[in-house]
């Protein structure tokens, strides 16, 4: 799968910055490492990320991850050092490393400990999701994963200071459970069109603005309201 | 233009656009089927959202893949339950793996199989994981087919000059 490979993905991303598809009015430069082992799902979250004006990466391992972020020992970080991540997103089953181990690494690293990091599984197990949570993931998706879901990442890669945010996932988590209101802290993002400081926490295509306690069923704006909404098998 | 060059022009016309609503019709009306029937879920509907006129085979492309990566599944499946000491935790793997594809395309019916194939898997009962992968294989066939079918509409339907309809 040399294609999927991840120095053909970096070539590709880096030469040709445009990309097909991407609109130049939305070029927040918002980059996105996506990682899934599945070449179904890499496709699909390739395409949800695009159409949400992201530049996306793919690689299909956690170890490619690691390399592209110049973070796998065996490999000495190629000048990586300028490279921008500013969301990564990865599936939690798969070989080798798990997306837990690979969120584990990432939070240990120096250079991309401030990366907000989302977790994205079929399974939607309560011990899973907490640990990810605690380890330091911003959310956690329950695949399969809708232009919603991804829509609602837009709060961690434009609503963040990069300066700022310690402990964003344990607080982000908090709020979440304790009233599904949002309150997020930083400004709201000016480029999209729907956001206002209410809605920021949840954006979706949607033009209505949003009640400050979401309960429509359309508004998956939280991994436990995820939870109750999903009926996926154990 | 003499007019039976309008006329006939006035017939020709109507003639295609009839053929149009006509396949527009046929595809509406199986495309509702394939929901109603359970092959295809919410997840479909969501994967022709990201379709537009700059990537307007996205959804061909995604099933593709699909199709390719469920046939090596089904051969690996087949293979690991013919072994003489069946590695569940493989089969389990694979079947897992088959259960996330099929789920990202809104195959339902697939889906489901591959649930009820990891209850015999965990039992580690092989004949039921072997009714199983024969039931995962039939739907699979089954949807692959409908799929080929709408697909094939859809062609038409732009070959005709017509737009396809979207299911909201």
């Amino acid at each position: 799968m040399a294609r999927d490979g991840v120095f053909s993905r970096w070539r590709r991303t880096d030469k040709f910055e445009g990309m097909s598809g991407l609109s130049p009015s939305d070029c927040h430069d918002v980059h996105v490492l996506a990682v899934d082992d599945s070449l179904v799902d890499r496709k699909v979250i390739e395409r949800l990320l695009k159409i949400t004006s992201c530049k996306v990466t793919a690689v299909d391992s956690g170890r490619r991850a690691l390399q592209f972020l110049g973070l796998d020992e065996e490999k000495s970080s190629v000048g990586f050092d300028g490279l921008k991540v500013d969301l990564i997103i990865t599936d939690y089953c798969m070989p080798g490393m798990t997306g837990y181990e690979l969120l584990k690494k990432i939070k240990g690293s120096i250079t991309f400990r401030e990366v907000p990091v989302v977790i994205m599984s079929s399974e939607n197990v309560l011990a899973r999701i907490d640990s990810c949570l605690e380890e330091g993931a911003e959310d956690f998706i329950v695949k399969p994963v809708k232009l919603s879901d991804v829509e609602r990442l837009k709060d961690y890669m434009f609503g963040e200071d990069p300066i700022q945010g310690e402990g964003k996932g344990v607080n982000k988590r908090k709020l979440r459970e304790a009233c599904e209101i949002s309150s997020s802290p930083s400004s709201s993002p000016p480029s999209i069109s729907s956001s206002s400081p209410l809605s920021s926490q949840s954006l979706s295509s949607t033009p209505s603005p949003r009640s400050s306690s979401p309960s429509s069923p359309s508004s998956l704006d939280s991994p436990t309201r995820r939870l109750k909404m999903t009926n996926c098998g154990t | 233009y003499s007019l039976p060059d309008l006329q006939e022009f006035v017939r020709a016309s109507k003639a295609a656009m009839d053929v149009v609503s006509q396949l527009q019709g046929q595809f509406l009306d199986f495309t509702t089927s394939l929901y109603n029937e359970g092959f295809l879920d919410d997840q479909f509907v969501q994967l022709q959202k990201l379709q537009d006129e700059s990537n307007p085979d996205f959804v061909i492309e995604v099933v593709s893949l699909f199709f390719e990566d469920s046939e090596k599944l089904l051969n690996n499946l087949a293979t690991a339950l013919q072994q003489h000491i069946v590695d569940y935790k493989q089969v389990d793997a694979l079947v897992h793996q088959f259960k996330g594809s099929s789920s990202s395309i809104g195959a339902q019916r697939v889906k489901n199989a591959c649930v009820a194939f990891r209850n015999y898997c965990e039992e580690k009962n092989v004949e039921g994981c072997v009714r199983c992968l024969q039931l995962v294989k039939h739907e699979y066939n089954l949807v692959k087919s409908r799929l080929d079918t709408l697909f094939k509409l859809e062609q038409q339907i732009l070959a005709a000059g017509g737009s396809v309809p979207m299911i909201a």
